[in-house]
């Protein structure tokens, strides 16, 4: 596959798998069975963790939550692309990428819930925590892959978002030094359509956000997002790219955000119920079980089998983090700076005493 | 050992850290093959190479996001915003970013970076150019702000800041880049982060200044000294964190205290430290705690600056009021 084979400014767009579980043979990557079904299982793993997670929050478990129903499949196929050791600077709605990365989803799930365990997956997972500030982290991952290309580490960056961040000035900004330093890093952009309320034709006049790459002297390629074959392609083929020292590289995934921006929002009040419906036939797991049907790898009990194991799985994860003690009052303090200055000492000594006191 | 001014003794200080740590390097507008618009750079492309002297794009946003990324990764990136007057896009990076990694993941990454940045007015630049804005970066939690006020601390603190586990804002205040020479000896003659520097005793009041206005000081110190006025001069160096006890200590034994700063008057550094004195030197004061300031204005253009630039003759006006209480 070469990217240069699909101009988003004609329109060109990479499919592998179509939403009827049929395949361009030529472009399905070259996976064993179990990596096929490995697929799947990451996807649907996903979806629950995530229903499970709105689930919690409307049970009052757990804080404002982002759903990311309908992004699986470009979020599995492609972290699956990534070598274990490329780093990855998440968003805040990257549930399935960090899953595919094996981030204890307890951890995941206590960022929600509204505690600071939450940012602390341990370094060598090589995920950066959820950054909220939309599109600001985009300079981290240029930063990042600009350290990798000094230290010359055969390392590659990836960088989600979404397509409201590409009108953040940081976006261009990001692209713009990545492309100059030629430094090794993949934005991918995830344009599931909507920003909260303001629809993807009114955040861009352009086609296509994967042709603004050419402005800034690097390949954009707009793919199927509810594809992960499409996702693995592209993202492999940004990464190859990367580490051979050419650069960066722009992904567009055109996908879909099913449900509200976050369990706070309430999409009805912006976005017509029937276009939901529209876009349910194309849904990433969808089209994934066809497919994994017509060769003989989904069967019903396969399906029970695993989904009751992830559900015992989800129980454990809730376990854990429900159990995680609070965070006591002097752990604001305590990371502010590597050696706690003595004005906070004194700021964390009138707190802990005003607390003893009643 | 050599006679250096402010802008040669940081010249010096980054060329001693970038052969001292490969982890540093420096990114910023022009600051590579220009040496700097105000050549504080210079030279050290030449002796470095490009890749540990970039020349960035023109997006302050953009060098202190990337040098963040940079930082995080184990580097040891030493960043220039061209003027503080342009620092405002990369507020944004500094308050969202720079300043809470550390705290959010415990620890797990961190920002040891350092942001360079050229403030204050008093040389007739243009708009934008003469900003002092120290007190919206004293308010935001996670990082260290240092103002030296003299090239042998210029030179000291730079090296504290570049190898400090912690992000620092270094400001250098430009009207004094050239203004005079001192003897800066070099190699490990480190200026802690955090110490006030007491720049002269004195026993009637305590004047604080820092950066281009501890000279100022020093000449209504002189006046007053003729007329048999005691002033002690504290330059705190650091204004975050802040070295209280030594202002405390000063005030205490004076029973005055002046503040001089650039910065618009209201909620600028002034009012913290009247605060921290009247918290822990009440019943020392002899007079409320005095303010020279700017003003609440826009920075007036070059033709006018010196109407709002606190002067000696300012301070004098400031010290007789407070005598007179």
């Amino acid at each position: 596959m070469k990217l240069s084979d699909y101009d988003p400014l004609q329109g060109a767009k990479l499919q592998v798998l179509a939403p009827n579980g049929e395949v361009e043979p030529a472009l399905l990557p070259d996976f064993d069975d179990a990596t096929l079904r490995l697929i799947y299982q990451r996807m649907l793993t996903a979806r629950l963790a995530d229903r499970r997670c709105i689930a919690l929050q409307r049970e009052g478990r757990m804080g404002t939550y982002p759903p990311v129903e309908g992004q699986e499949g470009c979020q599995v196929g492609s972290a699956l692309a990534l070598e274990p050791t490329d780093w990855i600077v998440p968003s805040f709605r990257e549930l399935a990428v960090l899953l595919v990365r094996e981030v204890p989803l307890s951890t995941i799930m206590l960022y929600w819930m509204g505690h600071e365990a939450g940012s602390c997956a341990p370094r060598e997972k090589r995920v950066l925590p959820v950054s909220i500030p939309v599109g600001s982290h985009t300079l981290h991952a240029a930063g990042m892959a600009m350290a990798l290309r000094y230290q010359q580490l055969p390392e590659a960056v990836i960088c989600y978002f979404g397509d409201g961040a590409t009108s953040e000035g940081d976006f261009h900004e990001a692209l713009t030094f990545a492309g100059v330093a030629k430094a090794p890093v993949v934005f991918f952009c995830q344009n599931n359509g909507w920003a909260i309320s303001v629809p993807r034709k009114q955040q861009c006049a352009a086609t296509s956000l994967a042709a603004k790459g050419v402005g800034y002297g690097m390949p954009g390629i707009q793919i199927d997002g509810n594809d992960p074959f499409a996702a693995y392609q592209a993202t492999a083929a940004a990464l190859a790219r990367a580490r051979a020292g050419d650069g960066p590289t722009l992904i567009e995934a055109l996908t879909y955000r099913f449900g509200p921006h976050t369990t706070s929002d309430d999409p009805s009040r912006y976005r017509d119920e029937a276009e939901v419906e529209q876009r349910r036939p194309l849904d990433p797991l969808a089209r994934y079980r066809l497919f994994l049907q017509q060769r003989g790898l989904w069967s019903p009990e396969w399906e029970t089998e695993l989904t009751a194991a992830t559900e015992s799985w989800l129980e454990q994860a809730i376990a854990e983090a429900e159990s995680q003690p609070p965070p006591g009052p002097e752990e604001m303090f305590a990371s502010m700076f590597a050696e706690l200055p003595s004005h906070l000492q004194a700021q964390r000594d009138d707190l802990l005493a005003a607390l003893k006191e009643g | 050992m050599a006679q250096l001014n402010m802008v040669e003794a940081i010249n010096l200080a980054l060329a001693e850290e970038l052969q001292r740590d490969p982890a540093v390097l420096l990114l910023g507008e022009d600051v590579g093959k220009e040496g700097g618009v105000f050549r504080v750079t210079e030279g050290l492309q030449q002796r470095f190479g490009l890749e540990r002297s970039i020349d960035t794009p023109l997006a302050e946003s953009g060098i202190v996001g990337v040098a963040l990324g940079m930082a995080m990764m184990g580097l040891r990136p030493v960043a220039e915003i061209q003027f503080m007057g342009f620092m405002p896009p990369a507020y944004d990076q500094i308050i969202s970013h720079v300043g809470r990694i550390r705290n959010r993941t415990r620890g797990i990454y961190s920002a040891p970076l350092v942001i360079r940045m050229p403030y204050g007015g008093g040389i007739h630049a243009p708009e934008h150019h003469s900003e002092s804005t120290e007190a919206l970066l004293v308010h935001t939690p996670g990082i260290k702000v240092v103002v030296p006020s003299t090239p042998a601390d210029a030179f000291g603190l730079l090296k504290s800041a570049i190898r400090d586990p912690d992000p620092v804002l270094f400001l250098e205040p430009k009207r004094i880049y050239r203004a005079f020479k001192q003897e800066v000896s070099g190699e490990e003659t480190l200026v802690p982060i955090g110490k006030a520097r007491l720049v002269r005793p004195g026993r009637d009041l305590t004047l604080v200044a820092w950066g281009a206005l501890v000279r100022e000081a020093q000449k209504a110190a002189e006046q007053l000294a003729a007329e048999g006025i005691e002033a002690e001069i504290i330059d705190p160096r650091t204004l975050s964190p802040f070295d209280t006890p030594a202002l405390i200590a000063s005030v205490q034994k004076t029973g005055r205290c002046l503040v001089v700063h650039e910065a618009p008057r209201s909620c600028g550094l002034g009012a913290e430290i009247a605060a921290q004195v009247m918290e822990q030197a009440l019943l020392y004061l002899k007079a409320p705690v005095e303010r020279v300031t700017g003003f609440d204005t826009v920075m007036p253009l070059p033709k006018g600056e010196h109407f709002y630039l606190p002067d000696a003759r300012r301070i004098l006006r400031g010290v007789r009021k407070m005598l007179a209480f």
